[in-house]
């Protein structure tokens, strides 16, 4: 395969690499199944894939404990199935079913678990980075040491409200890991085109802030560089910024044309970057797996996307009582 | 086994497409993720990648092929050594056009649906002979937060100039001293931020009571009032209450013109999932306040600054609340109800005092809280008055009057001898001069000229 990628720069073991091939494999079929399914009119509105972008969660999860929370933005299904949250209720929210993880009144952009500390799926770009920090201000209140993983992309790091964030974060200590997933497009506007900023993470140094730029499609570079920010977070050191690379091969959402940028610059991080694709080299150039091995796990993974389709579509939809139920808590 | 490529839907309105050009043919090997297709929306040309692989058995649209409605089979792909013509499996089964039964109908207006017959709340607010004490609004308030802060330790105030300044208008004066610096927070001047960090600490278990140093200043954070705090709950069906106060002063003060004097009470109340108070009195600032800070739900409390240093009686108990959704009835009358709320209130009763001596018997009632309202006691008020005026410092076009007369049209149509009249503010931004902001504001005079004018008199 293309990756240039070198398997010793880490001495990880087999099961971690395949339970990180196994999770980003996951992320990447549940996501070409909502695609078809979008296709298919069976989920509405607005629909954002992370296709491409899954070392990112699955690095970073691996360096989490019981307890961190972690919130984002609205391209957040590969968030909630790299936490652990059941693609059957993740899929039955696309399609709007009363299976789906808020019944259906949320969709795409707004799931959240309490069991699994997924804070959402918010809609409106950048707003969860002061909310990622208030989760964090309530940690830090009631005097435990989890950590808040507060992930926003390239475009969010414009709006100001995360500049009023990161002030407050360091000011008071935080322990929330803000985690840029630059992808390199706002939309169709790529990060040249919107700051003249060479880093994200750089803006932080202006508040007191640490952090660093990380190669986003590489799982092992990630989840060091994620339990390096977790250390500096529970010593009570406050904040710190990961700014991951990263690169998202499909459009903003379901109906973004993409002509913002070239196939062959797509094409080109497919075949040289693709995070997936590195770790199936690393097993099996190390001879830890054969492709045997991985075509089973291939087909697991296809069984329990096939599933959560079949669930989504199966789960029937709201009752209409529904309408009119928590308003209010 | 074979299996259909169907026309997708590429938007969230699209219904049916172009099928501009195929960039496969038909024997043609392809593989997950491949771009098959061009397929004009109604908004632009979209790439259509594959999803399963296989060979390209049969193109059943040919390009060029306008209104190809989505779900219309356009390709057969197959196995090596399949034929096209093979019945297709049904691997992307199309779905049904409508999954559910046709829902039943939504009441017309359920926001005030109610029994037909009303029945106010008449209880009294505290048990007859209990003590009294003389108190202002402003320590009412400190009073309210003190008591709730010692009650439960996951209660924290924070705001600009809440701790070490001892608060803008000193409604949290000494707060820091009893509780310290952990519960009494200083933050920059960053609304928008700090009201995202107090709705991410509510989520994380806290309570937290948020002061804007005026309202004015909430439009910068408004976004994670409603969106953040108010639609949460309901957007992740039911997991993620918000227990948390919004609250600070509202409305004209004096003579700080347009950008520091606006009256939200109408744009909140809008809003569900927020619930919103409007006290005017102390007893009623402290035992709603109390009620707000133990709400599992986003309360904006809108507070006033000329109220702050007015005088009322207030109940001597050891906890006293006051429930949201009920009015209070100031003054019982026989000839029109006044409705009011907040400052609005100060209008009222003057008016009230005068039109009685005029031999016009008012009823004025003061609503408290704006979400939910207390529609019982206001139609129970109509139906003996039948006539209603409304009185509020916010603007005319959407204001609550407007609201309370489309309600009182609805449930009490027919015992009304006037049409239901509201005086509000003017139309226009608060002008800074003395004799301009005086014409804006509402006055005692216009709500009894309002009285007059549907009393007939």
């Amino acid at each position: 395969m293309a990756t240039k990628k070198s398997p010793e720069k880490s001495n990880v073991s087999k099961d971690e690499l395949l339970s990180y091939y196994r999770e980003m494999l996951l992320i990447r079929r549940f996501e070409e199944k909502a695609g078809q399914l979008y296709g298919m009119g069976l989920i509405g509105g607005f629909c954002h894939l992370y296709i491409g972008q899954e070392a990112v969660v699955v690095g970073l999860e691996a360096a989490t404990k019981e307890g961190d929370k972690r919130i984002t933005s609205y391209r957040d299904h590969g968030h909630m199935l790299a936490c652990g949250m059941d693609p059957k209720g993740v899929m039955a929210e696309l399609t709007g079913r009363i299976g789906g993880y808020s019944k259906g009144k949320g969709g795409s952009m707004h799931m959240f678990s309490r069991e699994k500390h997924f804070y959402g799926g918010h809609g409106i770009v950048g707003a969860q980075v002061p909310l990622g920090a208030g989760l964090s201000f309530a940690d830090k209140y009631l005097g435990n040491d989890n950590v808040t993983f507060t992930y926003f992309g390239d475009g969010a790091a414009n709006q100001g409200q995360v500049y009023e964030t990161y002030n407050m974060a360091e000011l008071w200590g935080l322990p929330v890991i803000f985690v840029i997933e630059n992808n390199q497009y706002a939309m169709g506007t790529s990060v040249k085109r919107s700051t003249k900023s060479t880093t994200l993470f750089g803006r932080g140094l202006a508040y007191g802030i640490p952090g660093e730029q990380v190669d986003g499609m590489d799982v092992l570079a990630v989840k060091a560089a994620g339990e390096k920010a977790v250390a500096h977070c529970r010593a009570g050191n406050g904040p710190y910024i990961l700014e991951m690379m990263t690169y998202r091969y499909r459009g903003h959402s379901m109906s973004d044309p993409a002509k913002y940028r070239t196939r062959e610059e797509v094409e080109k991080m497919r075949s040289e970057k693709d995070a997936i694709e590195h770790v199936r080299d690393l097993l099996v150039n190390a001879g830890l797996a054969t492709d045997d091995d991985l075509k089973a796990i291939d087909k697991d993974i296809k069984a329990i996307v096939n599933d959560a389709a079949e669930f989504s579509k199966e789960s029937p939809e709201p009752p209409v009582e529904e309408l009119w139920t928590d308003i209010y808590a | 086994m074979a299996i259909q490529v169907l026309m997708p839907a590429l938007s969230p309105t699209m219904e049916e497409g172009t099928l501009a050009k195929w960039l496969v043919k038909e024997g043609d090997t392809i593989k997950s993720g491949q771009i098959i297709a061009e397929i004009e929306t109604d908004k632009a040309t979209m790439e259509f990648e594959a999803v399963d692989e296989g060979i390209v058995g049969k193109l059943l649209v040919p390009e060029g092929s306008a209104g190809v409605k989505v779900n219309t089979p356009i390709a057969v792909l197959v196995e090596e050594g399949e034929s096209a013509d093979a019945s297709p499996a049904t691997a992307a089964p199309a779905p049904s056009a409508a999954p559910a039964a046709a829902a039943a109908p939504a009441p017309n207006y359920p926001a005030i649906s109610a029994p037909v017959e009303t029945k106010a709340d008449t209880t009294p607010d505290w048990p007859a002979g209990t003590a009294m004490k003389t108190m202002t609004v402003r320590e009412a308030l400190r009073e309210a937060m003190a008591e709730e802060m010692r009650a439960n330790d996951r209660v924290f105030l924070m705001g600009e100039e809440v701790g070490e300044y001892q608060g803008a208008y000193k409604i949290s004066q000494g707060l820091l001293d009893e509780f310290g610096a952990k519960r009494v927070v200083d933050t920059p001047i960053t609304e928008h931020g700090f009201a995202g960090i107090a709705v991410g600490s509510a989520w994380g278990g806290l309570r937290p009571i948020v002061e804007f140093m005026t309202f004015n200043f909430a439009m910068q954070a408004i976004d994670h009032l409603i969106n953040s705090a108010a639609k949460t709950n309901y957007m992740s069906g039911g997991q993620l209450g918000c227990p948390i106060v919004f609250r600070g002063p509202n409305g004209a003060a004096a003579r700080v013109a347009a950008q520091h004097s606006q009256d939200y009470a109408a744009w909140y109340s809008a809003i569900p999932g927020l619930k919103v108070v409007m006290p005017y009195s102390a007893s009623d600032a402290k035992g709603l306040l109390k009620s707000a800070i133990r709400d599992p739900n986003p309360v904006i409390f809108l507070e006033n600054e000329i109220l702050y240093g007015r005088s009322f009686e207030v109940p001597v108990l050891d906890d006293f609340t006051i429930p949201f959704g009920k009015a209070r009835v100031w003054r019982e009358g026989s000839d029109v109800t006044i409705v009011s709320f907040g400052i609005g209130m100060t209008f009222a009763l003057d008016a009230a005092d005068q039109l009685a001596k005029e031999g016009i018997s008012a009823e004025v009632i003061d609503l408290r809280t704006l979400r939910p309202i207390d529609y019982e006691t206001v139609i129970a008020s109509v139906r003996k008055t039948n006539r209603c005026v409304t009185v509020e410092e916010g603007f005319p076009v959407g204001s609550i009057g407007n609201h309370l007369a489309a309600v009182i049209m609805q449930r009490a149509f027919d015992y009304l001898d006037a049409p239901v009249v509201n005086c509000t503010g003017k139309d226009v931004p608060m002008p800074y001069a003395a004799n301009l902001e005086k014409l804006a504001l509402i006055t005692t005079a216009e709500v009894i000229e309002a009285v007059k004018s549907v009393c007939y008199r």
